[in-house]
């Protein structure tokens, strides 16, 4: 398996978030994903669902309540996917 | 913000939402005639957003039951069923319950939501796993949320989605409670429940199945999903609600674990909450003999449903995946499914509006739900109307 590290998540979270934010805004790891993104609910479980996929991985609900920035969820991810090893 | 202030902010976002739809909920209904008729406003309206799958609602067997509860055991028991609400009724209706599902033992809730609350949150706690359909009821998220323990949600129906995070969970899945509807009640569709069971057995997880609205529905003698499929004793748990099929206000729990009973000891919203009162016990115990009787009714009401849902779909509305007593059209924006509602309720019929975010992926719905006290005739009307609409909504 590809050894995954938190930059290549982060990378790929900045990339994949770009289509929430509005043209002149840069996604930084410090990004609030509720206040300064347009990501409602629906859009969040359903990107959510997405990202399960992409890192084989199953994110539960209750963790999320302590996510808040893009760095956040990264690491969500990465803690995730490094047990799951 | 401070807490009023982040009201205010939900309500402002609200009122964007659909600037004149906010009478939609909760509308007022000022008399009830029968299980199909009310007075809303000033008009005689015919209602089709009901949950009252078979019609019982005004059972005269059912009606006097309650009415002689009322007179011998007053109008409430003031007390939980762990001290002074255990009345010989509730005890007779769990019995009930337990031979109609011929299970080993049921618990009665004091509403549908407590008794996935009071189940779900008595079976897992910190560090186990509930699996859940992304449809599933509040009533589900919120005992998974009491539980503590870890909510992962499969995609609505999906089994290899359910298949690949029960993998994922290697050997957590044996802590791992899935739960699923019989009936879904945004869409009205079934769950695939044979390919459910052989999952849950292959990875060793444990079943709950909500029948809240397929209860009465569906199943020779109406138990529900896990009757009409053969698969009752698959399942481990059933919960089930009073509230549609049956009329009246409590919720159920059955098992033929004997491990159920213990959840009287543990479960929160069994324990620190009044018990159903003597009218309702009474009412429920008429009303689930007639239900096990009730196969003409069913038949009636899936003649009902069949014939709604085929004429929505000739027409050209957007429906549920399956014909069922729920009937929905799905529409891409909330002001279509307003201006349908809104159609709908000018030519006398009342219905369901969902939004997002209740309704699945950011759709809206306008519900559908029919009943065996449905005329034909009242079927037609509602049919046609539909047909008339079609143009200026879609
Ligand atoms: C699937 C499901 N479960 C549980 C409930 C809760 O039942 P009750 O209304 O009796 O509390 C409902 C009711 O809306 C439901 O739709």
């Amino acid at each position: 398996m590809v050894e995954i590290n938190r930059e290549d998540i982060l990378d790929l979270l900045c990339r994949r978030l770009a289509s929430f934010a509005n043209t002149e805004q840069e996604i930084t790891p410090e990004t609030n994903l509720i206040t300064q993104l347009a990501i409602d609910s629906i859009k969040l479980l359903n990107l959510i669902m997405e990202l399960e996929d992409h890192f084989d991985i199953s994110i539960p609900l209750n963790a999320l309540t302590d996510v808040v920035t893009v760095y956040d969820l990264a690491n969500l991810i990465y803690r995730i996917k490094s047990d799951s090893k | 913000m401070n807490l009023l202030e982040k009201l205010d902010a939900a309500a402002a976002a609200r009122k964007a939402q659909l600037p004149t739809g906010l009478s939609a909920f909760g509308i007022p209904i000022e008399e009830i005639y029968s299980p199909t008729e009310a007075k809303i406003g000033e008009r005689r309206i015919l209602l089709l957003g009901t949950n009252n799958y078979l019609g019982l609602s005004f059972a005269p067997e059912c009606r006097e039951a309650a009415h002689e509860a009322i007179d011998k055991e007053g109008t409430g028991t003031t007390g939980s069923r762990m001290a002074n609400g255990n009345y010989s009724g509730h005890r007779a209706l769990e019995m009930e319950f337990a031979e109609f599902y011929q299970c080993r033992s049921c618990i009665v809730f004091t509403t549908g939501y407590q008794a996935n609350l009071g189940t779900i949150s008595g079976l897992i706690g910190a560090g186990d796993v509930a699996l859940i359909d992304g449809d599933s009821h509040a009533s589900i998220y919120d005992g998974c949320i009491l539980s503590g323990a870890d909510i992962i949600r499969f995609r609505h129906n999906d089994m290899a989605d359910l298949e690949k995070r029960l993998r994922r969970l290697g050997e957590r899945s044996k802590n791992t409670l899935i739960i699923i509807e019989g009936i879904y009640s945004m869409l009205g569709d079934q769950a695939p429940l044979a390919e459910i069971v052989n999952l849950k057995n292959a990875y060793g997880s444990t079943l709950l199945l909500d029948e809240a609205h397929s209860l009465g529905v569906l199943g020779e003698t109406g138990q529900g999903l896990a009757e009409k499929t053969k698969l009752s004793s698959e399942v481990d748990f059933i919960t089930g609600t009073f509230s549609k099929s049956l009329c009246g206000i409590g919720g159920y729990c059955v098992s033929n674990h004997p491990q159920l009973d213990q959840l009287r000891y543990v479960s929160h919203p069994y324990i620190f909450t009044a018990s159903p009162s003597p009218a309702t016990i009474a009412a429920t115990r008429v009303a689930l003999r007639l239900l096990r009787n009730g196969s003409k009714l069913r038949e009636q009401l899936w003649k009902n449903a069949q014939q709604l849902y085929s004429h929505l779909k000739m027409v050209g509305y957007q429906v549920g995946p399956e014909p069922g007593p729920v009937v929905a059209t799905i529409l891409d924006n909330p002001q279509q499914a307003l201006a349908l509602w809104n159609g709908l309720l000018e030519n006398n019929i009342y219905v369901n509006l969902i939004l997002p975010p209740a309704a699945p992926e950011g759709k809206s719905l306008v519900r559908c739900s029919v009943n065996a006290a449905h005329t034909a005739e009242q079927i037609e009307y509602v049919c046609q109307t539909f047909s008339k609409l079609y143009p200026s909504i879609i």
